[in-house]
């Protein structure tokens, strides 16, 4: 993956964000810079309704900056179609929910194929990937069995490997343990971070816990619409 | 293949809602397909009709007769190719109830009129040298398990012999085939020269003209220089083409086509609501999921087409297994015993019920489709 010479994997330029809601315009993020180099963890915190989530959605071209620009491993994504965008984001990110948001209607295997159906592989190769993906956050005995059988942190884990199983070159984690109690969270994060560590993901994690946010490399703090390293106040 | 399997998963998520909807499809396409049955046994006749033949009946109804002089007087007419009569006899075999039709013909005219019965050469030459022969159609010769050979005596119920006797008796020479799937093969057919001579009065009269024209183009005109030549005589004529013939027939019983197709329009409307609504509410409650999907790569047009695909499919289940259903029950033959003698499924009915399996899915499916493939991500998640 082409990264910028200083290593910056991901690059927020100027980037702001409004929504319409009916007359009025909501100012979420205002003229934002960012930067994370690749192979960072970074941990996103900030009051609630700060506009973490939608800072995190333009990172992951699920939504795109009202102006400004998001570049990724070099690639400008806020200029990208709907459907490149698309392709992008398959190709590019994997996604970790708050509340997993897994299929219900399919097994843990099918969950974390769903990425690979939009690649060329064939269906054993996806086998394979879909096993390895198992494998790493040790749920392989649970394969073929449906989400609403597992429990809160074995389906987040799920949720994680659906997330590195096309081997994105970034991971976005919305509040990964803020529906898990403590130990299932700790797995969670203790996951996360050998990702980081072991398999040399990047990592941009949402999170209002700041236990968890001490698993991360560097913590960034999201308030009126600004970044900075240190907490508000 | 990977995409249909993740569509079909979809039916597992509300499995009784799901299935509930297939059967409610499935018997409005039992429905169709009894009632194109029935519509086509009750208007018989209408789509076999020759397009090149025209009926010549007394004008003020088919009971009066005309005159058995008037087929010399069609022929001369420009454009008539070929002109014969035939008889309605209306007699009883055993009992009422056994209807069918009886004609009193001449029987090589008859024959060259209607091509579409078949008879081999030998039934034909027995006829035509059987003063008493009479043939039958496949339908009614297996009705009464008659065969060539027997004997049959047919109750005269408005004919008479001379002296008196009802009984009119009937060697079986020959049983007809159609050449088509909806060809007549009903009818009871013997000579005219037979019950003229013998019957004991209305000597010389004919029922009505079947006329055949050079050119199907021109039957309207032949039909009106027809009843121009009949005008101002004692017995005036109405020649229309035999589908129009078939059809006042059929509009005696009642309108059967509008009639049928009220009850369909009002099956579908409701099918289309429940369809449509499964579909919508199906739609609406994995919001999320749909945003899920379009958030690891899939495109708006993947999405919108499973959605189409989902509701093509619910429609094709309900829709082909609800055709295959009442297909085999019609199969099975004539319900009734005997009123609908030609009792199958046309096949441009089937047709037409493939296509509106399709049409269901399309539109049920159209509306979420697009409400799915438009959904944003952003926005979606957020109602999680
Ligand atoms: N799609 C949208 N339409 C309208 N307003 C939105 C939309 N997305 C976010 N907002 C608004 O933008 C602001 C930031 O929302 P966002 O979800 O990014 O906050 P957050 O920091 O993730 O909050 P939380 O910690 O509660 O998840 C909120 O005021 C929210 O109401
Ligand atoms: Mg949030």
């Amino acid at each position: 993956m082409s990264v910028n010479d200083n290593g910056t994997l991901v690059k927020v330029d100027a980037a702001t964000k409004y929504f319409k809601r009916g007359s009025e315009e909501i100012h979420v993020l205002e003229k934002l810079d960012m930067q994370v180099p690749e192979g960072e963890f970074l941990a996103l915190m900030g009051p609630s309704g700060s506009g973490k989530s939608t800072l995190l959605n333009l990172i992951g071209g699920l939504d795109r900056p009202t102006s400004g620009s998001v570049t990724v491993a070099g690639e400008r994504i806020d200029r990208l179609s709907r459907q490149k965008l698309a392709a992008w984001r398959a190709r590019h990110v994997g996604l970790v929910f708050q509340f997993y948001n897994l299929l219900p209607v399919l097994t843990a295997e099918r969950n974390v194929e769903l990425p690979l159906l939009l690649t060329h592989l064939s269906r054993a190769e996806r086998k394979k990937h879909v096993d390895a993906a198992l494998d790493v956050v040790g749920l392989s005995h649970r394969k073929t069995h449906y989400p609403k059988t597992l429990s809160g942190g074995e389906q987040q884990r799920v949720g994680i490997a659906r997330g590195i199983v096309s081997d994105p070159t970034l991971l976005l984690a919305d509040e990964p343990t803020g529906d898990l109690d403590r130990k299932s969270g700790d797995e969670v994060l203790d996951l996360l971070k050998a990702l980081n560590k072991d398999h040399n993901k990047t990592i941009i994690m949402v999170t209002h816990d700041p236990h968890a946010a001490l698993r991360s490399t560097r913590t960034l703090y999201l308030n009126e619409g600004k970044l900075s390293t240190e907490p508000a106040e | 293949m990977k995409f249909v399997k993740l569509v079909i998963s979809n039916f597992r998520r509300k499995i009784i809602r799901t299935v509930l909807t297939i059967l409610s499809i499935l018997v409005a396409f039992i429905l169709f397909a009894y009632l194109a049955a029935i519509r086509q046994s009750l208007s018989q006749g209408i789509d076999v009709a020759g397009a090149d033949r025209l009926v010549v009946r007394h004008k003020v109804s088919i009971i009066q007769m005309l005159p058995g002089s008037y087929e010399a007087d069609i022929e001369q007419i420009p454009g008539v190719a070929d002109a014969t009569f035939s008889n309605w006899f209306g007699g009883i075999y055993q009992e009422p109830k056994n209807f069918f039709p009886q004609f009193a013909v001449n029987p090589e005219e008859y024959l060259a009129m209607y091509p579409e019965f078949l008879l081999s050469d030998e039934e034909k030459e027995a006829w035509f040298s059987t003063r008493t022969g009479a043939v039958v159609g496949r339908n009614t010769a297996e009705r009464f398990g008659w065969e060539v050979g027997d004997k049959v005596p047919i109750q005269g119920t408005a004919w008479t012999r001379k002296g008196g006797q009802r009984t009119w008796d009937f060697d079986i020479v020959g049983i007809y085939d159609g050449a088509e799937q909806g060809t007549d093969t009903t009818q009871f057919l013997f000579h005219y020269a037979y019950f003229d001579e013998a019957r004991s009065f209305g000597r010389g009269l004919v029922g009505w003209y079947i006329v055949r024209v050079d050119d199907p183009d021109d039957a309207v005109r032949i039909a009106t220089a027809i009843d121009d030549t009949f005008a101002n005589s004692p017995a005036e004529t109405k020649a229309e083409t035999e589908g129009a013939f078939v059809q006042g027939f059929a509009d005696q019983i009642g309108n059967i086509g509008a009639i049928t197709q009220a009850i369909l329009v009002m099956v579908f409307f409701t099918i289309l609501l429940v369809a449509g609504n499964t579909m919508a509410q199906s739609v609406r409650e994995r919001t999320g999921e749909l945003a899920v999907l379009k958030a690891v790569g899939f495109t708006d047009s993947h999405v919108l087409v499973m959605v189409l695909l989902e509701a093509m499919a619910i429609a094709g289940v309900g829709g082909f297994l609800g055709l295959g259903v009442g297909w085999l029950m019609i199969s099975r033959g004539d319900p009734t015993g005997g009123l609908l003698p030609i009792f199958f499924l046309p096949p441009k009915d089937i047709v037409m019920g493939v296509i509106l399996v399709i049409v269901l899915g399309l539109v049920t499916g159209l509306l979420p489709a697009l409400q799915a493939g438009r959904l944003r991500i952003a926005d979606a998640l957020r109602q999680l």
